[in-house]
């Protein structure tokens, strides 16, 4: 298992009642929690993560996903993991929301698609593919959605430079003759 | 006195003068618009500052109806095929303004995916500094393009400076996108 990349204070005695649920149905040793400034987390390792989320959606009532996005830890300090993938949701009953996290390493960066319990995960994953060369297994298009088909790099991945590496001076210049 | 009559209607001057007289009281723009300097381009043309005073009110949003493209705005590099494409769709003879420091030089924007500056892909003839410039810049832009239309613009077209430098049919699109192989 993979275990959670910083750690925080933990106020064990409020947890929400979906939050019980989740812990009970998955077991204590699987799915963490921890709350940072309000936001609630759920740590998941990330063979887990479509399971707790159809669990969320299914039993919980989290029935909206508002993001999915990652971040590379790979600068960050006493960072254990690579990549952490984190999915927001949204219960538009109660109001209540939750982020589920689930950490990857290379060469393995794959998580399941969750396209088939939220239709707007869509977007959101391939976005994820763009920017950080996770794949998500299951989805039905995945490529592409912000850069160019050609390019071959995941520029949101911190080893990359920010300048690039050449491919914005990459095209044919059009000169006055020429066109 | 009929003799006399006639000479004073008559004006003589070489065709090139007469016709870049035409062109340069009539651009046509086609506004590349792609941020904040497309909403000081559209100031340009609305009433206040209103740019039919110099002849250049008919903005096209078709290519193949404008003779002067005024790029308004950050580039990124999923964009330039899209606006070298534009440039070969428009007809001769054309011209075209960088409007701003994004589109002139990339400005704050100096990262993997902003082109740096326009004039690496396409021919400019007016750059207008300024983040984004005001109206007057602009239309200093489009009166400073007019002197220039009037000195340098030519009646003959496109196949004969083609001609003369020994070159074949423009790129398309499709070829300039194949081009970017990263």
């Amino acid at each position: 298992m993979t275990e959670p990349t910083v750690q925080t204070e933990q106020t064990q005695d409020e947890q929400p009642a979906f939050v019980r649920k989740v812990i009970d149905r998955f077991g204590a040793d699987r799915v963490s929690m921890s709350v940072f400034r309000d936001n609630l987390r759920l740590i998941v390792p990330r063979e887990l993560s479509y399971e707790v989320l159809r669990f969320l959606k299914e039993e919980c009532g989290f029935d909206m996903l508002v993001d999915i996005t990652a971040v590379d830890y790979l600068y960050y300090p006493k960072a254990r993991d690579r990549f952490g993938v984190i999915w927001s949701l949204l219960n538009t009953a109660t109001n209540e929301r939750v982020f589920v996290k689930a950490f990857l390493n290379e060469p393995d960066l794959v998580v399941r698609s969750v396209f088939d319990l939220w239709k707007a995960a869509d977007w959101l994953e391939r976005e994820v593919y763009d920017m950080f060369g996770i794949r998500f297994a299951g989805h039905p298009n995945l490529r592409r959605i912000l850069l160019p088909d050609e390019f071959t790099a995941f520029p949101l991945r911190k080893d990359y430079p920010l300048r690039g590496r050449g491919e914005r001076h990459n095209f044919r210049r059009l000169t006055r003759e020429q066109s | 006195m009929a003799q006399k009559d006639w000479l004073e209607n008559v004006f003589l001057t070489r065709l090139n003068e007469a016709a870049n007289w035409c062109r340069k009281y009539s651009f046509w723009p086609m506004p590349f618009a792609t941020a904040c300097c497309g909403i000081e381009l559209m100031a340009t043309a609305a009433s206040r500052h209103d740019v039919a005073r110099f002849g250049a009110e008919v903005f096209r949003f078709s290519p193949r109806q404008a003779d002067l493209m005024i790029v308004a705005g950050r580039v990124v590099m999923k964009m330039l095929p899209v606006l070298q494409r534009i440039w070969l769709q428009m007809p001769e003879p054309k011209w075209c303004i960088s409007m701003g420091a994004c589109a002139s030089s990339g400005g704050v924007f100096d990262t993997y995916s902003v082109v740096q500056g326009i004039d690496r892909f396409i021919p400019v003839d007016i750059y207008v500094p300024g983040c984004p410039p005001r109206p007057e810049q602009l239309i200093r832009a489009i009166i400073d393009l007019q002197e220039r239309v009037q000195r340098e613009g030519r009646v003959e077209g496109l196949e004969r400076l083609r001609h003369r430098a020994g070159m074949s049919l423009p790129v398309i699109g499709q070829e300039v996108r194949q081009s970017m192989g990263n």
